[in-house]
């Protein structure tokens, strides 16, 4: 029996996997929680953790199997849940705060690092449980390790609940608090969404939405280091042929997370829902989407040109990813996480990059502002004002944004904060110093723009 | 188009006497089929890529890779083993 993949092409999957970062970042397993409603909300933190260590068993070792079959790294194995607002039954702020320590147990058992869902949808008003559950989000992020807050305040169809903008502002500054030992890790865990996407396999956002079956995997790949080198080999051609090449690249990467979602969810027995197909940068050196930027000829990503290099990317990165995979959902863009991303951070610290470019960028790709340290003494209300820009951005583009936001506590523009792992480190960037106040405490909702006379 | 057993085994290193006898003692010994084998040498550095059936293999494929790997070492030579389907995804359609 002949060889029937050429030796050339062997070669180069591998050096993908060897020298230039690919791998698969996610494979998120979505759990409903609905099942878990109680009229005793004492009894629905054991039914949670039940579901969860049950559901997601064998998650963990599957995906180590597959990562020693396949020859590929499987970075991280996640869970989302459905947003703990909607399990009935829930009331008081202590029974959100137990189901959140219940999430984190749960995590710990079967051993993912992150699990998403501690989460609530207030686009257009806010339920008095959902009330409380926002009311505990900075203490049960930095009471717990691995449970991911997320909210939607926005969307296009609703609007932007600017009573939720405000409270997200406070809860950010609460959470940035509560963790002032820790850099303000709590924040790096929570995100202000507009028009989420109820798939989405990456963190901090993932929840288990509610069209979702019961369970399903759900696949996040990586690889802009893949896509840098591709790019890097042809430094002088158009912007035709550019965009080919990074297509080329895309469908490439994309297809190895077809392939791990088909396997995963053969083996867990688990519907298969969708490819990510976001280039997710990770702090590694290369595996940087603002290199990318650079490497079509920016001298530093954040100087003009940015926001159409960035557009060139994002759609090329859509087009190849769209045809490698069955079901494409979640995020889907190139992310621009700077805490995430080494060419972000310095693009940052030699100031080329500030937070206004950063939102221009987010109108030509996914997600938002993102992992952005900000001077600790920052008024909760800039914070919301931030997040009502951001927001804004997506209502009218009909796309999804978001904010994750790190008020570092103690800290002025020009100091670091760090994480660690895969949050990486950021410098705290500066903000524009005057006040939005009267603004965002107006109250009430701005309304759902028009979608038809576009122009 | 997947054929579950097929692997494929890449050597990268420094070509040098024995490579092949050594990579191949350890696939005959697990009774491991070699399907195909091709190699290049350029400027002293050798990449061999065996097409493998492991249909008739006596032990887990986790065990082979361990097994591979340790005579890698002996050798002085990188192997990676990977199920075909890796490669099959990413370059057909």
């Amino acid at each position: 029996m002949p060889i029937t993949i050429h030796p050339d092409e062997i070669l180069e999957t591998i050096r993908m996997v060897e020298l230039e970062n690919l791998d698969i970042r996610t494979i998120t397993m979505g759990i409903s929680l609905r099942d878990c409603a109680d009229s005793d909300g004492k009894k629905i933190a054991d039914k949670v953790y039940d579901k969860i260590t049950t559901k997601a068993r064998r998650l963990v070792s599957v995906g180590e199997e597959i990562q020693r079959e396949l020859g590929l790294p499987i970075i991280n194995k996640r869970i989302s849940v459905t947003p703990v607002s909607l399990i009935g039954g829930l009331k008081s702020e202590e029974d959100f705060y137990q189901v959140a320590k219940s999430l984190d147990k749960a995590a710990k058992e079967v051993g993912v690092d992150f699990l998403g869902g501690f989460s609530a949808l207030v686009h257009k008003g806010i339920t008095p449980e959902e009330e409380n559950l926002m009311a505990v989000i900075p203490g049960a992020l930095a009471d717990t390790e691995r449970v991911c807050s997320s909210v939607n305040v926005a969307s296009t169809k609703a609007g932007i609940n600017m009573d939720a903008v405000l409270t997200m502002g406070k809860a950010i500054k609460e959470a940035a608090r509560l963790t002032q030992d820790q850099d303000s890790i709590a924040c790096a865990k929570l995100v202000v969404f507009c028009n989420v996407p109820e798939d989405n396999p990456f963190m901090a956002g993932a929840f288990h939405g509610v069209g979702e079956p019961d369970t399903v995997i759900n696949i996040g790949v990586s690889g802009p280091g893949v896509v840098l080198n591709a790019v890097k080999k042809h430094p002088d051609v158009d912007f035709g042929t550019l965009a080919e090449i990074v297509k080329k690249t895309a469908f490439k990467i994309t297809r190895m997370g077809e392939l791990v979602g088909r396997v995963a969810s053969r083996k867990l027995n688990v519907p298969f829902g969708i490819v990510d197909l976001s280039l997710a940068p990770t702090p590694a050196a290369g595996d940087s989407v603002a290199e990318i930027l650079e490497a079509f000829g920016l001298e530093r990503c954040g100087t003009h040109g940015t926001t159409a290099a960035l557009a060139l990317l994002n759609d090329a990165v859509k087009k190849g990813g769209s045809m490698a995979s069955s079901y494409v959902g979640g995020l889907s863009g190139a992310f621009i996480p700077v805490s995430e991303d080494a060419g972000m951070i310095r693009a940052v610290e030699e100031g080329a990059l500030t937070i206004e470019k950063l939102e221009a960028m987010t109108c030509v790709c996914s997600v938002g502002l993102d992992m952005i340290a900000v001077p600790g003494d920052t008024p909760e209300e800039t914070i919301a004002a931030i997040i009502a820009d951001e927001m804004a951005i997506g209502m009218i583009n009909n796309k999804t944004t978001a904010v994750r936001i790190i008020p570092a506590w103690g800290k002025k523009a020009g100091d670091h904060v760090y994480f660690g792992g895969l949050l990486g480190s950021a410098p705290v960037m500066d903000l524009n110093k005057y006040g939005s106040k009267k603004f965002v405490s107006r109250g009430g909702r701005i309304p759902a723009p028009i979608q038809a006379l576009t122009n | 188009m997947d054929n579950e057993n097929r692997i494929i085994i890449t050597v990268l290193g420094k070509d040098k006497v024995g490579i092949i006898a050594g990579v191949t003692a350890v696939l005959a010994e697990a009774n491991a089929n070699i399907l195909d084998i091709s190699q290049t040498v350029l400027q002293e550095f050798l990449t061999m890529i065996l097409v493998v059936d492991l249909s008739e293999c006596k032990i887990e494929f986790d065990e082979l890779c361990e097994r591979l790997n340790e005579a890698g070492k002996k050798i002085g030579v990188q192997i990676n083993a990977q199920h075909e389907s890796v490669f099959k995804y990413m370059h057909r359609i």
